[in-house]
């Protein structure tokens, strides 16, 4: 380690607090809203520390009682469970087979380069046919019809994703098993799946992750309870006639937790996963 | 075993997710063209062929041209901010400090943060009646009365960009940290023994390791900037004044609350046009780059 002057130091710990502070403000003041008296929040001078803790909001909002604002609340949050848990189950169904065809036959490569050419395609460019589709089908409004339509941003990413996982695998491992009278099928079961299981795991995370994320289809092809996702009833609420903001803040909290947490707890494999293209081309 | 059975094999192995990529993709965009040629409705039968005459007057009218512009103001500054602060803040954290480990994980935290949160806790920060950011201000002397950030077309773009670059600089700054931890030691410690100044030494040493990789952070980002749909539909639905409306929150109006399905589909293909040029742009400069340092 370098040794530094004083100076040099300050100006160091000084900049690391400045960034911390920015990080955290925003985050740190949305849960005090969560959990500030509703007049707390209208005061002049605004009240910056809550003078009573009011956990009420996460109550109602989490609350199951027919027809209740928590009722539309946690049947939103069911369904983004729900979509975003199909959604990367089908995501990670077809990268298996297609990352790994394109990882050990770089002569259809190209095919990979043109599945993530449309992976930049604005949603907005499929939403209308997808719209007219769906509603064809009766699957506007519903949890399936939006899963599928998330493999329009899921699927693309996580072959890509896979691709290079397992292009970490060596070939040669593959080529023994088979020399050992193993077949294709077992040997990809027994040898490659297990060593690949790492970049899945980090494949699934990422894709559940942007499903849970996703807004622009969920605000145009879900309608109600039904298939509502968190995200839209996020905006609802924040949109809404509510003069309550604690009661958003919380919405927003909750909607928050699952990513912060897999984000905090999985940290090196995110930032792996994030950087792995980027670095190593 | 053959190369073309090789070759066979792999293809079929991709037939699943090409299946899907064209039925939920492709196709999609097949009949988005086949509709940008008609005066189709969203709803309702019957639309007649038109030929080029979606694109001529959306080519030829002022809101297109005006929400091309706010488009490119958005992302042009967010970007811009983003790249400067994430690498300033990947600088800081590639230098050794007490809590080092405890700042970095919190780099993570903007970037989980699903993006509607965090359209909806700025919504809540530039409140004009009880915003932390009025209150802020006017607690120390630095306005005088609460203020509409978002509702007035002098501070809306502003305080959305701001709230854009808060979410995604720290991405910037995970991929110019990992890109940083690369660089040789010995090459950083070499420049010092020569007495290079700091902006030298970045510029000589580092920049040559770290470009890369935020060349794939440059594009990715303006890509996305390009297509911001979400905070600004939370934060402001293009308003005051479509200050901030930008060609997603367009097509959107178009497509589905004016319900002109053809001329939202023509405005959505000029605007997957505009972000495919911007891609190949970026690709050729990449390959430029990549061909400089390796």
């Amino acid at each position: 380690m370098e040794r530094r002057s004083l100076t040099h130091s300050i100006v160091i710990y000084v900049a690391a607090i400045v960034l911390s502070l920015v990080i955290l403000a925003p985050i740190f003041w949305l849960f005090v809203m969560s959990i500030s008296p509703a007049a707390n929040l209208t005061a002049k001078p605004l009240r910056w520390w809550p003078q009573s803790i009011d956990f009420s909001r996460y109550a109602a909002l989490l609350s199951t009682v027919e027809n209740s604002a928590g009722a539309a609340f946690t049947s939103s949050l069911r369904n983004s469970v729900v979509v975003s848990g199909l959604a990367t189950a089908f995501a990670i169904l077809l990268a298996l087979p297609a990352g790994w065809a394109v990882s050990r036959t770089p002569s259809i490569g190209w095919s990979l380069g043109a599945v993530v050419g449309v992976y930049m395609l604005p949603p907005v460019a499929l939403a209308v046919p997808l719209y007219l589709a769906l509603s064809y089908l009766g699957l506007l409004n519903n949890v399936f019809g939006l899963a599928l339509v998330y493999l329009t941003i899921l699927a693309p990413f996580t072959t890509w994703l896979m691709k290079s996982g397992f292009d970490g695998i060596p070939r040669e491992i593959e080529a023994a098993a088979m020399m050992d009278g193993a077949g294709l099928f077992a040997t990809l079961r027994i040898v490659t799946l297990p060593l690949a299981l790492p970049v899945m795991g980090v494949s699934a995370l990422f894709a559940f992750l942007m499903a849970w994320d996703e807004f622009f289809y969920a605000l145009l092809f879900t309608a109600d309870q039904h298939a509502k996702t968190l995200t839209v009833a996020v905006a609802d609420l924040a949109g809404g006639r509510i003069s309550d903001y604690g009661l958003i803040a919380a919405a927003g909290v909750i909607a928050a937790m699952p990513p912060v947490i897999l984000g905090l707890f999985m940290q090196r494999a995110l930032i792996s996963g994030l950087t792995n293209g980027s670095v190593k081309g | 075993m053959s190369g073309s059975w090789l070759t066979t094999r792999a293809w079929l192995l991709m037939l699943p997710l090409l299946m899907i990529i064209i039925l939920v993709i492709g196709w999609p965009l097949v009949d988005t063209v086949a509709l940008s040629f008609t005066d189709a409705k969203l709803l309702g039968e019957g639309s007649r062929f038109v030929g080029i005459d979606n694109y001529t007057k959306i080519l030829s009218s002022s809101s297109f041209q005006k929400t091309l512009a706010t488009t490119a103001w958005f992302a042009i500054i967010s970007v811009a901010v983003e790249m400067v602060v994430g690498i300033l803040a990947a600088l800081l954290l590639n230098t050794q400090f007490h809590g080092r480990a405890f700042v970095r994980a919190l780099m993570i935290l903007p970037w989980a943060l699903p993006t509607i949160v965090n359209a909806t806790l700025w919504r809540l920060i530039y409140n004009p009646e009880y915003g932390a950011l009025n209150a802020a201000l006017t607690q120390l002397s630095l306005i005088s009365g609460y203020r509409s950030w978002l509702g007035e077309p002098a501070t809306a773009m502003t305080a959305l960009i701001i709230a854009d670059c808060w979410k995604n600089f720290p991405l910037v700054a995970l991929i110019a940290l990992a890109a940083l931890q690369s660089v040789p030691r010995d090459v950083i410690a070499a420049s010092l023994v020569d007495g290079a100044s700091a902006w030298k030494r970045f510029r000589i040493v580092i920049l040559p390791y770290i470009a890369g990789p935020l060349m794939v952070a440059l594009v990715l980002r303006t890509i996305e900037a390009f297509k911001v749909f979400d905070i600004i539909w939370i934060m402001t639905r293009g308003g005051p004044a479509n200050s901030t409306r930008t060609l997603s929150i367009m097509v959107y109006q178009e497509a589905f609350s004016f319900q002109r399905a053809g001329t939202g589909a023509s405005l959505a293909l000029l605007v997957t046009l505009i972000i495919a040029v911007l891609s190949l742009g970026y690709a050729a400069l990449l390959r430029k780059s990549a061909g400089g340092k390796a």
